[in-house]
């Protein structure tokens, strides 16, 4: 038995907005009948704001609560906001879901996500980003590159594991399961390059982290640090007060001063005292 | 509560379960302790053989092993067969076992074995021409089921040991035989059987038993080595309060079996008529195969069968589904895929199981509520428009 929430329950139980509005202004779908589950959903929009929805679904309680709840989130919201929905919004509105469940989140963004599409509506975000691909990774439940990616993105899905829980992808035979590692792979390879700093941002970084987080501690027991000058991964240092003479301070820099600039910058770090 | 899982697992019969009292407390001695005090434990142990030979109508005691399930009674049979002669690499099963052998046979297979899975028919009947054809003299062992447990379907044993014995007579066969055991006859003998797993909760005895029946023809090297217990073929002390429930249950499913044969199946067939009849969107899995007696497997089309035993176990109903979702493997039934289940209904294919505690009335509200339920679920699919057309089409 499932661990639903008392949430996921009454949605199923009670599912708000089921049905078809005839004259909607943008529809949506996800999943298909034989991946198990399918969901349409219908938009009323006036003004850059959904003024009605409503949903059809063929799935599990965690599917209908996750499309019943969706259409909660969005009536009255406006375009740019109902835009900025993910997944893990959905599923944290129903008191969170089991792992294997989470797909069914990603269902209900989907369906969002292709509803706006074809509503014609972009913000500033699908214009900033690349083309995306339309790449089908897995065949069995035709999950695209895309739908992988922002759901690594929005979940910080870390293994293929989670990714199936996620997306599906990879649940049937198994044959994506490379492919999807080299899309983590690659999704982390950006992250790191994105988060790369110039060499003067590095060291106002580090510079930082030595007066808010290492200096306050030396100064409990007497003793101060300051930057002396960083070289590649090598961090220069003075120590003073008690600090300078104290026989610990090779052990104090080591263990304490190094292991709190690797925590915040990188492992390959090394502290050297002048 | 409505209990129709069955084949999952069963209550256990309160005269079952006074006969294993006994054990836990006056009688707890060692079996195979050399004092009086032991007498009661061997001779449970002793009368306890003999009832299950008579159960699946065994020539001898000394061909029935006692496990602790029917997992541990198909690894001993189909390991112990394996190891006992490798010279020989050639396995053949269905493509519709139960994980407990399926998965078993898929890491042979990484060990070197060459296995091949017997496909069926929609209606789940096994394809024996396949079978016969896949027999070689390098055959080590050919092990089916005797009835499915998702869709209840019988396979022809006697038939198959036949088709085993003309074209291989060293070929050993093994039959995983619980779901079967208590709800229709077994014969080992007459049925040409080398080697029978059974599991005692599936026929109202308590979870962690099983007996595995092989004949004096067939030898097996033991998965699990210590002991002298179960003449060497099954070390650790037995379970004695366990192994006297068993054949209690035994006992009981004898006595049951005329019962099992007409009334509950005359309460499954109940159920399966008028949910039929009643509900427009439903199909029977199994078509016309011959079954075990207590269990349906039905498909609803367009609807999803977690949400099915969700809302039916609001209603305190238990009953199971093929569904990918229930399972969190994401994909449908091996068994129902293995049948070519339209994709329309193997998503929405539950499996309702009696036994011999179901009440007619008890059925009677089943068939009242189910239809409110497919009904409400049927209203949400977004297949309308595939709904409204097979609508039209059964009301010709």
């Amino acid at each position: 038995m499932w661990d639903y929430t008392e949430k996921v329950m009454d949605h199923y139980r009670n599912p708000r907005n089921v049905g078809k509005i005839n004259d909607a202004d943008a529809v949506g779908v996800a999943g298909s009948l034989t991946c198990g589950d399918q969901l349409k959903i219908y938009l009323k929009i006036k003004d850059n704001i959904v003024t009605d929805a409503k949903f059809q679904t063929f799935g599990c309680g965690s599917a209908v609560a996750s499309s019943s709840i969706l259409t909660e989130m969005i009536i009255g919201k406006s375009l740019e906001d109902v835009k900025k929905i993910t997944n893990k919004d959905i599923a944290d509105q129903l008191g969170g879901l089991p792992p294997e469940k989470m797909h069914c989140s990603v269902m209900g963004y989907e369906a969002l996500e292709d509803a706006l599409k074809n509503y014609g509506y972009q913000d500033l975000d699908d214009l900033r980003e690349p083309e995306k691909a339309e790449k089908i990774v897995c065949t069995c439940f035709n999950v695209t590159e895309n739908v992988i990616w922002d759901a690594i993105k929005q979940n910080g899905l870390k293994t293929v594991e989670d990714v199936t829980n996620y997306t599906k992808a990879g649940g049937a035979c198994g044959r994506c399961k490379s492919l999807i590692k080299d899309i983590i792979d690659t999704y982390y390879a950006k992250v790191k390059s994105d988060n790369q700093l110039s060499p003067t941002q590095r060291i106002l970084k580090i510079n930082n982290i030595i007066e808010t987080q290492i200096s306050p501690e030396l100064q409990k027991d007497g003793g101060d640090i300051n930057l002396v000058d960083v070289k590649d991964n090598k961090v220069f240092v003075k120590l003073h007060g008690k600090c300078s003479s104290c026989k610990n301070a090779t052990l104090t820099i080591k263990r304490f001063v190094e292991q709190t600039l690797k925590n915040a910058m990188d492992d390959n770090i090394e502290v050297i005292e002048v | 509560m409505i209990y129709l899982d069955n084949n999952a697992t069963t209550k256990i019969d309160e005269r079952v379960l006074d006969a294993m009292m006994p054990y836990f407390t006056d009688e707890y001695a060692n079996p195979s302790s050399m004092y009086n005090f032991s007498k009661k434990a061997s001779n449970a142990l002793k009368e306890a053989r003999g009832v299950i030979k008579d159960f699946v109508n065994a020539k001898d005691e000394k061909e029935i092993i006692f496990t602790s399930c029917g997992s541990e009674s198909a690894n001993t049979a189909i390991r112990g067969v394996l190891n006992y002669n490798k010279a020989k690499k050639h396995i053949i099963t269905t493509k519709v076992e139960h994980p407990c052998v399926l998965n078993l046979y898929q890491t042979l297979e990484k060990q070197g074995y060459k296995v091949d899975y017997i496909g069926v028919n929609s209606n789940g009947d096994l394809d024996l021409e396949q079978l016969e054809a896949a027999i070689t003299s390098d055959t080590a062992l050919v092990s089916v089921m005797w009835a499915n447990n998702e869709t209840g379907v019988i396979f022809p044993i006697q038939k198959i040991s036949e088709i085993i014995k003309s074209k291989s007579p060293e070929t050993k066969f093994f039959v995983d035989a619980v779901q079967v055991a208590g709800k229709i006859p077994m014969n080992v003998q007459e049925m040409g059987i080398d080697m029978l797993g059974i599991s005692g909760h599936k026929f109202h005895a308590p979870k962690g038993v099983g007996a595995l029946y092989v004949n004096s023809k067939t030898m097996i090297t033991p998965l699990i080595i210590g002991g002298h217990q179960e003449r060497g073929k099954r070390a650790g002390t037995e379970n004695v309060p366990y192994i006297a429930g068993m054949a209690k249950a035994a006992e009981l499913a004898i006595d049951s079996l005329n019962y099992e044969m007409t009334e509950v199946k005359r309460l499954r067939d109940k159920l399966e008529t008028t949910i039929l009849k009643r509900i427009y969107n439903s199909r029977l899995n199994t078509g016309v195969a011959n079954r075990v007696p207590n269990t349906t497997n039905i498909g609803f089309e367009y609807v999803e069968g977690e949400l099915i035993l969700l809302h039916l176990s609001d209603l305190g109903i238990c009953a199971s589904s093929g569904s990918a979702c229930t399972s969190g493997s994401l994909e449908p039934s091996h068994v129902l895929r293995a049948m070519n289940v339209p994709f329309t209904a193997i998503h929405g294919s539950i499996r309702l199981s009696l036994s011999r505690f179901t009440t007619e009335k008890e059925i009677d509200f089943v068939c009242d509520k189910l239809p409110e339920i497919i009904e409400k679920i049927t209203a949400i699919s977004p297949y309308q428009d595939e709904l409204a057309a097979l609508k039209k089409l059964k009301n010709k």
